[in-house]
């Protein structure tokens, strides 16, 4: 998740003459992270320390004089260079007053901008393209400077990137229309040029942004019609190429426009997945378009906004994670922050087309695909393919390969599917299997979440059996099974993943309450955990209490009969409702396997909260009809059968008055059996509390045993030497 | 040496009685202890602490307070009656009643003529002391409510009395009370309750202290009359207080157990002439109330209802580590309540009111060192024999063969014939005694069981003799040097032929039994006796003292033997001399004529005289090293004393004729576990 902090302004804006120009040239960081230059679009330098927000220093150039470029700082040199007047470079420190006593040299040419970056050199754009070593340059003023570009082409934007080794100088020019792009390389100096892929409106864009990742350079450039755009240039190899390449363009985001084209706007990319744009409108407020938005790109979401009052320029710049928006009569400052969200593993978007395509997609989870997806290789995509296509035509009678089955999945029909992987399954080494199962159960989910009539549960729940998958391999199993209320098949995933987050296991919660008995009944679980259930609700039935015990329960509500006068019928019917089970077998099988899930009560108690107030109340009646089976001695339980202990009960009833303790106490339904729980739980506090008496005592006489150890008398041997 | 078959007996239930009251001799360096039971020990603080004699109790005699007069002791009890006791007949040798209900103090001027009592219907009586008896002198001015406690200026003319609620302060020659001290109450719930004034003391120049049931010390003007200071020490009562000999330090027992100093002192260096009485120093060695302290010239003794004696040395007046500045505590006599019948297997336990007969049990295992044996037979009680009068038994024998039992009360001796046969046993009473047999301090059967040695006044020994159909007054033995002190310990050889006797003098007498007179008398050693035995074989007699010196003398060539002299040459180890129990019993190996059997409270030893000595570098409890090294190695490192640890709290270590040892434990937790439980205190965590 990004978020917007509070912001706060920098200084206050002069407004120019023609309000559609912005009052700011540009904005620079010096060696001080804390520091911003800040370049008017007349006269003035300003230098504002930001956290105190309040100028350092300022810089002015005399009436009539312009500057034409904003002042950067030279990091090598530690000095601050300007332009004024197209041609004049003045360079001036710190400690300088006035600009006008500062270095100056005129060049031959125009100049467009001084580009400086930490860890490399000043670097002078010229209007015509031509580009120099601010250094080179002042050493020789007068050099001549060639021109790169044609008559009308004319550069609209322009920015420097030093990597590790490589300096580079980007710039995007305009002519008649279409939009070319130049990456100058320096040292060695190459200049290779790439065409913008035209938008159908024929528009040119209103913004660009570039960033370096990965060793590729990304520009992000942001149409009027609201589309942005990346486009990624390698920062090595095609350093032979010629001429001029089309450069390849991805849709990043469409952002809503309202009516009309945008007008000033801008987007500068804040991280991978974040893109911060201003002078946007905001698709909840879509009356004006003052905004400055904070959108995912992968998940095409608004993640954060922020209305910023008055006029709003199209300037935004991004250092450090601090924002700097022109807008009205003040610069702000609007601190950030960007977080990787995980929203793509809890909405599972991001990974169909990280798993669908990745070869390279095992069994193994890994956070970077889950997260953000593989990044895409179109190549071995297709190559792979094609190989499969391959294999797959020189395909015999005999079983297929797991690469085969992938490929079956994709498009095959549903028993030849059921029939390849119950055949892959049987045969497979363990070794194999281990890495196929995922494979395959990713595939399977995936086309039946793309297609509801394929579905297939027996191939499903071979797989699950093999007890090589998790929930997290194949996070849609368990959701696509209880969405075709394949019961079977989400009764093996909760007693074989050990992973199932607390949602996915509330869902499933959920839907088993709430799912009416008769639907239950018919399916077929497994039997193991049937019996055990059986032989529960049957040791109830059998009725007859062993050993004379006899259950203190109703003698516990009689004792503070003032409390709460009974009559002893209703005293009776309680104890037969108590008897029988309130929820059908099989519902009962199931909601035994969701008792058994592991968990951890933080995560689940939010989810838990998502349980209707007579689903808690039908919960609560079965987990106390459990709880008082188990209490009681009639039944005993069975070794070796799976189910529920008795703290997991108590657990999931603590839990679950905790998530609903003031709607139960509201709900005149479940009065009575809270009011019998308490009582019930009294008396097992009672008699939990006599045991730890017979405990405690018995430790003493455990521990006298061991000192007296010699009796009144013995013979005993001993030996003197 | 060899491995021993042990029966190892814990079914003893001695149970000593706690400590009620004790005063302290500076003169003759004795303690004078009295127990609940109305029993009187007296203890050598000269002599290592020794306990040289015991008086026996009787039911109807208490003592709540002990005094001595010069060389005198005189108790005072709740019975009413004052008495006197006779130090060499060990009995009392008159009681007086006084005539003011029960008295709860005696105590006597510096001077030693008179004594006065604090009675219960608040008189306190002067008795004047005479030579052989006290007289009544006077009441002084009666009071309201019982005198408790009782303290003579040292002047001799005023008298302090701890009361109900105050203290009083009497002139003695006019009688009159001259200060009435008013005891403030405890608080809160106990500020109904009445405070008791516990102890008293009253200073040379005036000052009284005063300890009280709500857990006060306070000090107090005698001249005034006025309240100087008080110190609350305890939230339970403060129960005794005794002054140093230079009135320069008090201590205080109380109910918690605790013995707190207090001394007088100045706060600060500068100002030494404003001494105050300053608390000092806690002492906790005791779980119960401290009913009786002393404070002697080094020490503080003190003790109470957890029946042990403490002697707890101030260690600034030591100024190196040695014997007497170590902690002591005493809490079995040193006198033998255990007797065993050799041949027959048989134990008698003798308790002031009952004797019991044992008959050992019986195992045909056999098993490692370590092992216990399977039992075959279990231990027996056979005989529960409740004594006959008021008087508590004062001392027991059984023969040998077991077919003997006599016990002695200060007023009676009483024999019976025992007779075994399978499982029955019979006892009869042995009728007409000779009247000389009144009453002995030691009883002892001749190993042949045909002869009763009782140990009588003056040092005699009486000789009767035992035949089926009577018995029959012979000789008295009577030692030439015309002591008068009783005999505390008796022994005779295995043949019958020799009789040594110990007296409280430290003298040993040896008397030829055949022809019934004396044989000769062992050079005296300035430390008592606390063990002795003649050898079976070589008739050597072998003698501990209090002081742990070991001697052995050839009864038949009158002298010393080699051994002996090349022990004492060498002289003892220093670790034996440091145990701080004396040796109670000795006896031999008659299989190994070598050794001799020796045990105190704490260990068992065997001292084997055909091994070398050990001199001071000599590992001297070399018994875990001996077992770790090989067969080959042993020898090299053996030495004379061989003794065990294995076996705590011992009262009576004995051989039986099938060489299997008997010791009797008494653990001390068994005790303590039998104890009324302490006052309620707040520890941590509880």
């Amino acid at each position: 998740m990004a978020t917007l902090c509070e912001g706060f302004t920098l200084c206050g804006l002069v407004q120019t003459q023609n309000a559609s120009d912005s009052p700011i040239q540009g904005i620079e960081l010096d060696e001080d992270s804390d520091h911003a230059v800040v370049t008017d679009s007349t006269r003035s330098v300003t230098l504002y320390k930001v956290s105190d927000q309040k100028p350092l220093g300022s810089w002015t150039v005399k009436q009539g004089q312009l500057l034409t470029c904003p002042a950067v700082f030279n990091f090598q040199t530690k000095e601050y260079v300007v332009v004024s007047d197209n041609k004049v470079i003045r360079v001036w420190k710190d400690e300088d007053l006035n600009l006008d006593k500062a270095f100056k040299a005129t060049v031959t040419a125009d100049v467009w901008r001084v580009h400086s970056a930490p860890g490399g050199e000043p670097v002078v754009l010229f209007q015509r393209g031509a580009v120099r070593f601010l250094d080179s340059l002042l050493s020789a003023p007068q050099q001549p400077i060639e021109d790169v570009l044609s008559e009308e082409e004319v550069i609209r934007w322009s920015a420097s990137i030093v990597a590790e080794e490589q300096h580079f100088v980007l710039f995007t020019t305009e002519q008649n229309g279409e939009c070319c792009l130049y990456v100058q390389r320096l040292n060695p100096n190459t200049l290779q040029k790439y065409r913008l892929e035209r938008e159908d409106s024929g528009a040119s864009p209103l913004s660009f942004s570039a960033s370096l990742r990965d060793k590729h350079l990304n520009l992000l450039y942001l149409y009027p019609n609201g589309c942005v755009y990346q486009s990624v240039v390698a920062a090595r190899g095609y350093v032979g190429l010629e001429g001029v390449q089309d450069l390849p363009r991805s849709l990043r985001l469409r952002l809503p426009v309202g009516e009309g084209e945008l007008g000033a706007a801008s987007a500068v990319a804040l991280d991978e997945a974040h893109v911060a744009v201003v002078g946007v409108p905001h698709p909840s407020a879509r009356t004006g378009k003052d905004f400055l938005c904070i959108w995912n790109t992968n998940f095409q979401t608004l993640q954060a906004g922020k209305e910023m009052a008055g006029r709003i320029h199209g300037q935004v710049w991004c250092y450090l994670g601090k924002l700097f928006v022109p807008h009205g009569k003040a610069l702000s400052i609007i601190p950030y922050e960007c977080q990787k969200s995980s929203l793509a593993s809890a909405l599972g978007k991001l990974r169909h087309t990280g798993i669908a395509v990745s070869k390279s997609s095992v069994a193994v989870p890994s956070w970077n695909t889950l997260l953000h997806g593989d990044q895409p290789q179109g190549p071995t995509k297709i190559v792979e393919t094609r190989k499969s296509k391959l294999s797959r035509k020189s395909q015999s009678a005999q079983a297929l390969t797991v690469d085969q089955v992938l490929e079956l999945i994709k498009t095959g029909p549903v028993d030849e599917v059921q029939r390849e992987v119950e055949v892959l399954v049987s045969r497979g080494d363990a070794q194999d299997l281990q890495l196929s199962v995922g494979q395959l159960a990713c595939h399977l989910v995936a086309r039946s979440q793309a297609e509801t009539a394929f579905y297939t549960p027996v191939a499903l729940a071979q797989l699950v059996q093999t007890q090589f998958l998790c929930h997290s391999v194949c996070p849609g199993l368990l959701l696509l099974s209880l969405e075709h209320k394949d019961y079977f098949l989400c009764q093996l995933c909760l007693q074989l993943f050990p992973d199932i987050p607390e949602v996915v296991t509330c869902a499933c919660l959920k839907t088993f309450i709430s799912v009416p008995d008769g639907d239950v009944e018919m399916v077929s679980l497994e039997p193991d955990s049937v019996s055990f259930m059986e032989g529960l609700v049957a040791a109830g039935a059998r009725g007859g209490q062993q050993n004379g015990f006899s259950p203190p329960l109703f003698e516990e509500d009689s004792c503070d009969a003032n409390h709460q006068p009974k009559p002893p019928q209703d005293k009776k019917n309680h104890t037969l409702q108590l008897e029988a089970c309130p929820v059908g077998l099989h519902k009962a099988v199931l909601l035994n396997e969701v008792l058994q899930t592991p968990y951890s009560d933080n995560f689940l108690l939010p989810h838990l909260k998502d349980l209707d107030t007579q689903q808690v109340i039908l919960f609560l009646q079965y987990l106390q009809f459990v709880y008082l089976k188990y209490s009681q001695d009639v039944y005993t339980q069975t070794a070796g059968l799976r189910s529920p202990t008795m703290t997991q009960i108590i657990d999931w009833v603590c839990l679950l008055l905790d998530a609903h303790f003031t709607v139960l106490v509201m709900a005149p339904d479940a009065k009575g059996l809270l009011s019998n729980l308490q009582s019930f739980v009294k008396s097992q506090v009672k008699l939990f509390s006599e045991l730890g008496k017979i405990e405690s005592s018995l430790q003493e006489l455990h521990k006298m045993k061991l000192s007296k150890d010699i009796s009144q008398y013995s013979i005993e041997v001993i030996e003197l030497f | 040496m060899g491995e021993f078959k042990v029966h190892r007996v814990r079914f003893f239930d001695y149970m000593p009685t706690a400590i009620r009251a004790m005063a302290f001799n500076a003169h003759t360096e004795r303690l004078a202890l009295g127990r609940m039971d109305g029993s009187v020990e007296i203890f050598n603080f000269a002599d290592h602490y020794f306990q040289e004699k015991v008086i026996p109790g009787k039911d109807s005699r208490s003592i709540e307070a002990l005094c001595w007069v010069g060389g005198r002791l005189f108790s005072a009890g709740l019975n009413g009656e004052i008495t006197e006791y006779d130090l060499e007949n060990l009995r009392p040798k008159y009681s007086l009643e006084a005539y003011g209900g029960p008295i709860w103090t005696i105590t006597s001027n510096s001077q030693g003529a008179h004594l006065a009592i604090g009675c219960e219907d608040g008189t306190v009586k002067l008795f004047e002391v005479l030579e052989e008896s006290i007289q009544f002198e006077r009441n002084l001015d009666r009071q309201k409510g019982r005198i408790i406690s009782l303290s003579w200026h040292p002047s001799g003319t005023q008298i302090a009395a701890g009361m109900m609620d105050m203290i009083r302060v009497f002139d003695v020659p006019t009688g009159r009370a001259v200060q009435r001290l008013l005891v403030d109450r405890g608080f809160g719930g106990s500020k109904s309750r009445e405070t008791v004034v516990w102890s008293v003391v009253f200073l040379s120049d005036c000052t009284i202290i005063s300890g009280d049931s709500a857990g006060k010390v306070q000090v107090w003007d005698g001249h005034t009359g006025t309240l100087v200071k008080t110190h609350l020490v305890t939230k339970w009562d403060v129960l005794a207080l005794s002054v140093s000999k230079d009135e320069s330090s008090v201590v205080v027992g109380t109910s918690e157990g605790t013995v707190i100093q207090f001394q007088f002192i100045a706060p600060t260096l500068q100002q030494q002439q404003d001494k105050e009485w300053v608390r000092t120093r806690t002492f906790k060695n005791h779980t119960h109330d401290v009913r009786a302290l002393a404070e002697i010239e080094t020490a503080i003794v003190s003790g109470g209802m957890d029946t042990q004696l403490v002697v707890r040395p101030l260690l600034e007046k030591f100024d190196e580590r040695s014997h007497a500045s170590a902690l002591r505590k005493i809490q079995f006599p040193h006198r033998n309540l255990v007797f065993c019948a050799k041949k027959a297997g048989l134990l008698l336990f003798q308790f002031p009111g009952q004797l019991e007969l044992w008959r050992l049990g019986e195992s045909d295992g056999h098993g490692k060192p370590g092992d216990s044996l399977p039992l075959k037979r279990k231990p027996e009680k056979l005989l529960h024999l409740k004594r006959k009068g008021e008087d508590h038994i004062c001392c027991s024998a059984l023969s040998s063969c077991g077919g003997w039992l006599a016990y002695s009360t200060m007023s009676s001796v009483r024999l019976y014939r025992l007779q075994t046969d399978n499982n029955d046993i019979s006892i009869t009473k042995v009728p007409k005694l000779p009247k000389i047999l009144r009453s002995a301090h030691q009883l002892c059967f001749s190993s042949d069981s045909s002869k009763l040695f009782a140990a009588s006044s003056q040092s005699s020994v009486l000789v009767i003799a035992l035949s089926q159909s009577e018995c029959k007054y012979v000789h008295t033995l009577k030692p030439k040097s015309g002591s008068r002190q009783p005999i505390h310990l008796m022994t005779n050889s295995v043949d019958g032929k020799w009789l040594a006797t110990a007296n409280s003098d430290c003298e040993i007498h040896v008397y030829n039994v055949q022809k019934l007179k004396l044989h000769c008398i062992v050079p005296v050693y300035g430390s008592c006796p606390s063990a002795m035995g003649i050898h079976p074989t070589t008739n050597n007699l072998t003698m501990v003292h209090a002081d742990q010196q070991i001697f052995e003398y050839s009864i038949v060539e009158k002298q010393y033997t080699d051994w002996s002299r090349k022990l004492q040459k060498q002289g003892l180890h220093n670790l034996w001399l440091d145990r701080d129990t004396p040796v109670t019993h000795v006896t031999f190996n008659p299989k190994n004529p070598e050794q001799i059997l020796l045990h105190d409270m704490h260990m068992f030893c065997i001292i084997d005289q055909s091994l070398p000595l050990p001199d001071q570098k000599t590992q001297f409890y070399n018994q875990m090293t001996l077992r770790s090294l090989s067969e080959q190695e042993r020898p090299s490192h053996l030495h004379a004393f061989k003794i065990c640890k294995t076996f705590q709290d011992l009262l009576s270590v004995s051989l039986l004729d099938d060489q299997s040892l008997v010791m009797v434990e008494r653990p001390l937790l068994a005790i303590t576990s039998q104890l009324p439980a302490p006052v309620r205190q707040k520890k941590f965590a509880t």
